[in-house]
């Protein structure tokens, strides 16, 4: 096998001091999570900008790929949200979503993805301030975890 | 504890009494054809071959220690749907077993219409080695020597597949009926085991002598099993601390084409249309553009290790650790050990063995209402 050298500048050191801003993907249901993030939006909640939305029309259709895409791709993390168990729009979604999270727990962290880069929660259609909460907190912590060495490696 | 039969072997030639077995197999009015490995012309090893016609099983050979593909996709194009032609009687190894039922479970194949039969496995070398030995064909004695170290054959100095080295599920127990091969006398006899109803009633109407177990097999099976969970716990851990993080993993996989021959050669995978293969990486020129700007440079092909990711997300719960990706792959990845590797996490993660009980549904199509409450905080 042919060995590769990865130059050292691109191991992702965290950058001391710099402001990071991390880039966070969440695929929310659009019958639950993301009407809760449209209305902590007409709300005017106080929001971390550093999410990015992408509506899914139930989280059972959120395949491990895109998951996996996005934390390669350069993304610091991903967050899942869905209707609360026993309220998915088409009657088990979110349920064959835990179970898909449940798998990349056990095959990502193995190769150095800090599993708090994914997050699975429930969010209710009315709980606009539980959505600002859920990314606000997300936010921190990642920012505090620093950027994912994804970003920066040349080969993948 | 099933019934047990006695296959006999003549002039020192347990390929021959597995051939006379197959042709027994081919005289019951049930049986219409029987799949089993057959010698290719040159030094090409066995290759599957639905044998219909008793005069074309000279050239069977299911000891060859050849393993070209792993012949369930094969038996699932003999069995899907309902039954038409009779039932296929299939010699398969432990792990081509495994993948088929792993197959049955998404209506690809069908147990209906097959009688399984297995073996104690002796291994297999890979596609490369296995050259060396095939080009010997007809020394019975190399055989004999192989089949005596009781999976622990070696030829030339070469040894079995890593796959094989690492397989703890040695003895197709899966399977309707299993040929014991372990602890006996391959010169004299070998052993018939039912393990399934259907196998039973096979056992009683061949018309075999009755054997007992004087438990060589089972001494010999668990020396064996010892030592192949250690290797293989040594394969998890070199595998483990070379892919422990992104860098590692990359250059891991550094030498992957992307050809995807892995992914043709993995029984599993089980997608009529892998989305590998469609145009979704088609991408835009301006794409790549933008991708090098932002990282300075793109290596190309790109999404390597999104596409092995992605595998072993997709199809990691089913893994029998044939070791055919590893075959397959032009370039010496080591792929079987990362999937064997990870397969052991995700189905553990389960509570899942791939291939062990045709019951047990396929963990992602399935869920209980209430279960790791870890990922969302305790909320369920
Ligand atoms: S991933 Fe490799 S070892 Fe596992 S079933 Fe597929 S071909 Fe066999
Ligand atoms: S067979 Fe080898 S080179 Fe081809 S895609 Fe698989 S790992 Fe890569
Ligand atoms: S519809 Fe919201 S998770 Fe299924």
């Amino acid at each position: 096998m042919q060995e590769l050298i990865v130059t050292p500048e691109a191991q992702g050191e965290p950058m001391p001091g710099a402001a990071f801003e991390p880039a966070i993907v969440a695929f929310v249901c659009n019958w639950c999570t993301y009407t809760a993030a449209d209305l902590a939006g007409t709300s005017r909640m106080v929001q971390s900008p550093n999410v990015r939305l992408v509506r899914m029309m139930c989280t059972g259709m959120v395949d491990p790929k895109y998951i996996i895409k996005a934390l390669l791709g350069g993304a610091d993390a991903v967050l899942i949200s869905g209707c609360h168990p026993g309220d998915c729009h088409y009657i088990n979604g979110n349920y064959k979503a835990r179970r898909r999270v449940k798998l990349l727990m056990e095959i990502l962290p193995r190769f150095g993805i800090d599993s708090r880069r994914i997050k699975l929660t429930w969010v209710g259609a009315s709980e606009g301030n539980e959505f600002a909460a859920t990314v606000n907190s997300f936010a921190a912590e990642i920012k505090e975890l620093g950027p994912i060495d994804t970003r920066r490696l040349p080969l993948l | 504890m099933g019934s047990i039969a006695r296959i006999e072997v003549k002039d020192a030639n347990p390929v021959a009494a597995l051939q006379g077995f197959c042709a027994r197999l081919l005289a019951d009015g049930e049986i219409s054809a029987v799949l089993a490995p057959r010698r290719l012309p040159g030094n090409g090893g066995t290759m599957p071959a639905l044998v219909a016609d008793p005069a074309e099983l000279r050239d069977v050979d299911p000891l060859a220690p050849s393993f070209r593909l792993n012949a369930a996709r094969m038996l699932t194009r003999l069995t899907r749907g309902t039954d038409e032609g009779g039932l296929v009687a299939a010699l398969l190894r432990p792990c081509e077993v495994r993948a088929f039922i792993e197959l049955c479970k998404l209506n690809q194949g069908s147990l209906e219409n097959t009688l399984l039969v297995s073996m104690d496995c002796p291994g297999a070398f890979t596609n490369v080695d296995s050259a060396r030995f095939s080009g010997n064909r007809g020394d019975l004695d190399a055989l004999l020597g192989f089949l005596r170290a009781d999976g622990r054959g070696a030829f030339d100095g070469v040894e079995v597949a890593r796959a094989c080295r690492t397989c703890e599920h040695a003895t197709g127990a899966e399977a309707d009926l299993t040929i014991g091969l372990f602890g006996q006398d391959v010169e004299n006899g070998l052993l018939l085991m039912a393990n399934t109803p259907r196998g039973e009633g096979f056992i009683t109407r061949l018309g075999l002598p009755e054997a007992s177990d004087d438990g060589s097999r089972g001494s010999a099976l668990e020396a064996l099993l010892a030592e192949r969970r250690a290797t293989q716990e040594k394969l998890f851990a070199e595998t483990t601390a070379a892919t422990s993080d992104m860098t590692k993993l990359s250059t891991f996989l550094s030498a992957c084409v992307n050809c995807y021959n892995c992914r043709a050669a993995c029984p599993v995978c089980y997608c009529k249309e892998c989305v590998f293969l469609t145009d979704v990486f088609e991408h835009r020129p301006w794409q790549y553009l933008s991708w090098a700007r932002q990282r300075g440079a793109l290596k190309m092909p790109t999404d390597t290790v999104f596409f092995h990711l992605t595998r072993l997300a997709h199809m990691s719960t089913a893994c029998v650790g044939c070791g055919q990706c590893s075959n397959a792959c032009p370039n010496d990845v080591p792929v079987m050990e990362l999937f064997k590797t990870i397969a052991a996490s995700t189905q553990k993660a389960f509570e899942y063995e791939a291939g062990r009980d045709p019951g047990e549904a396929p963990p992602l199509s399935v869920f209980r209402e209430r279960e790791f409450p870890e990922l969302t905080g305790g909320l369920d």
